[in-house]
């Protein structure tokens, strides 16, 4: 079962790598999200640095979901999903392993760079850190949560869309305590571990539960 | 090993497509499905490999493992190719090896591609290969993990006069084995012995 499981994931991790993957594309989609930023706000370094963790953690937010989309329709439609659901491994277990992949190939680039891109928004080391530290804890939970929307839509062809309109709303509690944590360094509301621990509280939680319900949305959704 | 059907019955969008058909299929006899478009036949290779639920009936495979269910026994080969235009052939195989708990070293998935006729295109990536060639990569999955049961739904299609005598051969190694072929075609597949289902005008009569 772990080579299947293993099999699965050098797979998925392939094809983000390679041409038309995404995986680049979302750190590309990051990076102009926080560009533009100072652009609609102004040259204020003081008003930048201070709304720079809720810029990076919305642009890592809609960095993770542009690629989530194609997460299971792309198996749906060359009939990859047909052999999967018959494959060794649990189909729950297919979700969490291709959960997994996409976290490594998408969101893991985000949180590396996100302390670079920080830097273009004023913002000092302490924060830097503390923003990466909360992507890094929040971005399982966009994701697993972000599966389950892709699992819902998996039949549909413009699915994309609507599934950002399904996903949203549930990753809002992650946004609060993840925007909660990374400004804590630059007098936020709460210090940093009691969000921090929220985080991973949420993370956990969803990657005990969401492959359950992207799993029972798939076998639907083949009928 | 015995593939048996009993009172199947089966539904799509709230039309009745399939009832009250039963069937069985021996080891070492192909049962070839035919009948006119939308006579049900692809949903029937779906229905066996439990990829779509049946509104009645019940499909039994004796002398199957009790412990897995007969999709999980069954390789099921779609109109879709279930390959991954990114990947290379040679990569495409090894994964489906070892997801369906095949032998997922490199030289089984060249081997099954040299099988077929594919050895010198293994490193190309599969969006570069012609439909006959993806059809054939695709056929070759069914060689990287032994699994009992073969369903296949058009599996001739895109494939040019050498590549379906292969396939035939391939198909009767299977057989001799004591593996079950289910197979729903509107090609003949040139093999001997087969039993035909026809669905359709008289549905259910397997001759």
């Amino acid at each position: 079962m772990s080579g299947a499981a293993r099999a699965l994931f050098i797979r998925e991790w392939r094809i983000a790598r390679r041409v038309g993957g995404g995986a680049s594309i979302g750190v590309a989609f990051f990076l102009i999200l926080v560009t533009i930023m100072p652009f609609a706000l102004g040259p204020d370094l003081a008003l930048l640095a201070r709304l720079g963790p809720a810029i990076l953690w919305i642009a890592a937010l809609l960095a993770t979901l542009l690629g989530l989309d194609r997460l299971f329709q792309a198996d749906a439609d060359d009939g990859s999903l047909d052999v999967l659901i018959n494959a060794k491994l649990p189909l729950e277990l297919v979700v969490l392993v291709k959960c997994a992949a996409h976290w490594t190939a998408s969101a893991l680039p985000l949180v590396i760079v996100s302390p670079l891109f920080g830097l273009m928004l004023a913002m000092e080391a302490k924060p830097l850190a503390f923003v990466a530290l909360s992507l890094v804890a929040g971005t399982p939970a966009l994701t697993m949560i972000g599966a389950i929307g892709a699992a819902l839509t998996v039949s549909l062809r413009r699915g994309g869309l609507l599934m950002a309109v399904l996903v949203l709303p549930l990753a809002i509690p992650v946004l609060i305590f993840g925007v909660s944590a990374a400004s804590a360094a630059s007098g936020g509301a709460a210090p940093f571990a009691m969000p921090f621990l929220m985080l991973c509280a949420f993370s956990l939680g969803a990657i005990a539960l969401a492959p359950f319900a992207a799993a029972a949305a798939l076998r639907h959704a083949r009928e | 090993m015995r593939l048996r059907a009993h009172d199947i019955a089966i539904e799509r969008g709230g039309r009745t497509i399939l009832a009250g058909l039963s069937f069985e299929a021996r080891a070492g006899a192909a049962l070839i499905v035919t009948g006119p478009n939308g006579a049900g036949k692809s949903s029937l290779l779906r229905a066996i490999a439990g990829l779509l639920p049946l509104a009645a009936g019940a499909f039994a495979l004796e002398g199957g493992a009790s412990e897995a269910s007969i999709g999980e026994q069954a390789h099921y080969l779609g109109h879709a190719d279930a390959l991954k235009g990114a990947l290379t052939a040679g990569e495409n195989l090894a994964f489906w090896a070892g997801a369906l708990d095949g032998d997922a070293s490199s030289g089984a998935a060249r081997g099954a591609l040299a099988r077929l006729g594919l050895a010198p295109i293994a490193d190309f990536p599969v969006r570069a290969l012609s439909a006959g060639q993806q059809r054939r990569v695709a056929l070759a999955r069914l060689l990287v993990a032994p699994r009992p049961l073969w369903l296949l739904d058009e599996p001739a299609s895109a494939l040019d006069a050498a590549a379906q005598d292969l396939f035939a051969a391939i198909m009767r190694e299977h057989l001799a084995a004591g593996g079950l072929i289910v197979a729903a075609t509107h090609a003949p597949l040139a093999l001997e012995g087969a039993e035909t289902l026809r669905l359709g005008a008289s549905q259910g009569s397997a001759a």
